[in-house]
């Protein structure tokens, strides 16, 4: 059986959902009911004391879910330590998905404080999965930080713009000791599939989910995109025809032998 | 006395603690996380923390993220 | 996660069916692979590949040309002392040999070096056997610094040793570690190596990841050709060049090909390697590692040695002796193996450069980085 492990963890679902941008939690528990996922990420914030909302909590059944509570709204590295230690005091396992981002409009992740808080939170004994731009380099400096995996971004959040760093993200997956996440950016099941094509090791979708018509009903269409690409990266691709070569120039010399 | 909760000034009766405060705003304490004072309050210790004047309180709970 | 627990997820027996079973379709899809890992290397070294040897040639010269253009870096080994206490049954230095055995002394050091120095070598490699109280880190120290001076690199060929004696050895001016694994196959390695330290076959596997921890610039590895069938050999050893790749990525990895050579001892190889087999391996594990450097030393012919030139090769030795002091003595009867290709430096620099090649006799100095250079700058 072909799984996924993060930090010694078993998966059998490569698709991790985000729980953003839905028009309701209904539509939110459905589209995660529908992915098969059981990786869903959640976000911390301020509670509106005046203006109490329903607790979205109650539409994701723990038991089946891992909670995996993000540091967004972080703008460096102290704030991402602290959000991720909010987080683990509201009851969630120590897992973060770790987010700085301090750039407001395309939400980019910021390498430097994103390395800082990894430090530190593997230190206070979480199992970081970072958010970073596709950068090989980075991915081994975190990896060496003891992150869980490394979590690439496609193209900013929010774009469907697709596996815009495509380049960048096989050298990661060529490279990386840690399983590889692709995050951010993808907008279509086929964005997903060529993700687990290339070799990825699970994606994380969010936007493309929340802002269909039909959310549960793209998020079938995305698990299928996943196991598609996944079943294809380890069938085998076939590949551009090989030129055959007509003479041999290089290793004539072989047939004295 | 006063206290910062959330960025608002608020005022709370003397030797109020974590918990009672959470319950005098309809808050459910196994939903929320606590910082007093940028320090991360546990939740078993709602109940005996006291809160003083002019403390800084964070109260935040999950939504939805990506 | 060690290698050894990287390498004892693979059967053998497993491994060995699979490269078997490789068809030309699994050649060809391996062949144009951008990223090509584990399930690629088996295809390339298999039986199917072999037929499409001049293709496998063709793409590892061009991978070769694109990120090494036209160079080879020409290195010497530098035989510090052959007394050895194991008894590596296929070694021209095992204790069983009754070869004559020779330390160098300082003088007979600088002698050696000076002369490779004056011979245009800038990249030495200094070779040692294994001889615990004899041959130590405090020996290896004394020449690091005595050679210093002559050369911008220093590896070493020795003994393993623990991470801590690496770090001692860099400050000294060591920026290279080479250990060849010999043979990637645990039964046989116990067979061929009755005694001694290096009957630990996991202490050596792991001495690239402790010579990696330590921060050695260059790791280079490789299997004793001749010893196992080739085949496992080469993935093993392609196995490690990828894993140790991506975990010390700071480093350079090396892969040699050493093809076993007439020893003294009489030793005859287990598994003959033919030179289509080499030509398999060295493409091979230019696709595998497009990065890497690939060191061939005099032991093949020159005649062999011109011929693999284009196709992954980086690295080579000139001129080498592999007796201790037999630079400048000319003595040459304790040597290790006899070598093939006798072309001196100098001719050999001149073959290159005939068939447009640049040799290279330095391409690092790691004294502007050193604490000596430091202060010497901050004196002025």
């Amino acid at each position: 059986m072909d799984r996924l492990t993060i930090a010694g963890r078993e998966f059998s679902s490569r698709l991790m959902v985000g729980t953003g941008k839905f028009s309701s939690n209904a539509a939110m528990q459905a589209a995660i009911e529908a992915s098969g996922s059981e990786i869903v990420t959640v976000a911390l914030r301020r509670v509106d004391i005046e203006n109490l909302q329903d607790d979205m909590l109650a539409h994701i059944d723990r038991e089946k879910y891992l909670l995996l509570p993000n540091t967004s709204g972080a703008r460096d590295a102290d704030e991402a330590v602290r959000l991720a230690r909010l987080a683990r005091a509201a009851g969630c396992e120590p897992w973060v998905k770790l987010e700085v981002t301090p750039d407001p409009y395309y939400l980019l992740p910021d390498p430097i404080e994103t390395l800082k808080a990894a430090e530190i939170l593997v230190k206070d004994g979480f199992t970081v999965l970072p958010y970073i731009n596709a950068d090989p380099v980075l991915a081994k400096h975190l990896q060496e930080a003891g992150t869980a995996t490394v979590m690439p971004l496609g193209a900013p959040i929010g774009t469907n713009k697709g596996v815009r760093t495509r380049d960048q993200i096989g050298i990661i997956i060529e490279q990386a000791l840690v399983p590889v996440v692709v995050d951010a950016g993808l907008g279509a099941p086929s964005h997903a599939a060529e993700a687990m094509e290339m070799g990825a090791d699970a994606v994380l979708v969010n936007t493309a989910l929340a802002v269909a018509r039909d959310p549960a009903a793209m998020s079938i269409a995305f698990r299928k995109g996943v196991e598609a690409g996944r079943e294809a990266f380890l069938a085998g691709l076939g590949s551009e025809k090989i030129k055959a070569e007509a003479s041999s120039p290089l290793t004539g010399f072989l047939r004295d032998e | 006395m006063q206290i910062t909760l959330n960025g608002h000034c608020k005022e709370v009766t003397d030797n109020t603690t974590v918990a009672e405060l959470l319950t005098s705003l309809g808050l459910d304490p196994t939903r929320v996380a606590i910082e007093l004072n940028q320090q991360v309050i546990s939740r078993e210790r709602f109940g005996d923390t006291l809160i003083n004047a002019g403390d800084s309180i964070e109260i935040v709970q999950f939504v939805g993220g990506g | 996660m060690s290698f050894i627990d990287v390498i004892r997820q693979y059967d053998p027996q497993d491994v060995r069916q699979r490269i078997e079973n490789a068809t030309g379709d699994d050649v060809n899809r391996a062949l144009a692979t951008e990223h090509p890992g584990p399930q690629e290397l088996m295809a390339l070294l298999s039986p199917a590949a072999e037929e499409k040897i001049e293709t496998l040639a063709n793409r590892a010269n061009q991978t070769t040309l694109r990120r090494f253009g036209r160079t080879i870096l020409l290195y010497a080994p530098l035989y510090l002392s052959n007394v050895c206490q194991n008894g590596c049954v296929y070694c021209g230095f095992s204790a069983e040999n009754s070869v004559p055995r020779k330390t160098l002394t300082d003088d007979e050091i600088l002698a050696d070096a000076k002369n490779l120095h004056d011979q245009g070598f800038r990249h030495i490699l200094l070779l040692t056997g294994e001889a615990k109280g004899e041959i130590g880190v405090d020996f290896l120290e004394n020449a690091i610094r005595l050679v210093r001076p002559w050369f911008s690199s220093i590896g070493l060929e020795v003994f393993p040793m623990a991470a801590d004696d690496y770090r001692r050895l860099i400050d000294a001016g060591v920026d290279t570690l080479t250990i060849y694994q010999e043979t990637y196959d645990e039964g046989l390695y116990a067979e061929l190596h009755p005694y001694g330290q290096k009957r630990d076959y996991a202490w050596r596997l792991a001495t690239p990841e402790r010579g990696g921890e330590a921060g050695l610039r260059r790791i280079g590895i490789g299997a004793l050709l001749g010893l196992g069938d080739f085949r496992l050999e080469g993935f093993f050893t392609g196995l490690h060049a990828l894993y140790l790749a991506k975990r010390f990525w700071r480093s350079q990895i090396t892969v040699s090909f050493p093809r076993l050579r007439p020893a003294d001892g009489g030793f005859q190889p287990l598994h003959l390697v033919s030179d289509r087999n080499l030509v398999q391996l060295i493409c091979t594990l230019r696709l595998i590692i497009p990065d890497a450097g690939l060191v061939l030393s005099t032991r093949e012919s020159a005649q062999l040695r011109d011929n693999l030139l284009p196709l992954g090769i980086t690295q080579m030795s000139a001129g080498s002796c592999t007796a201790p002091g037999g630079y400048a003595s000319g003595e040459r009867h304790t040597e290790q193996f006899a070598i093939d290709d006798d072309r001196s430096p100098a001719d050999f620099a001149a073959m290159l450069r005939d068939k447009g090649y640049d040799p290279v006799w330095k391409d690092w100095d790691g004294l502007f980085l050193s604490k000596e250079a430091e202060q010497a700058g901050t004196g002025r």
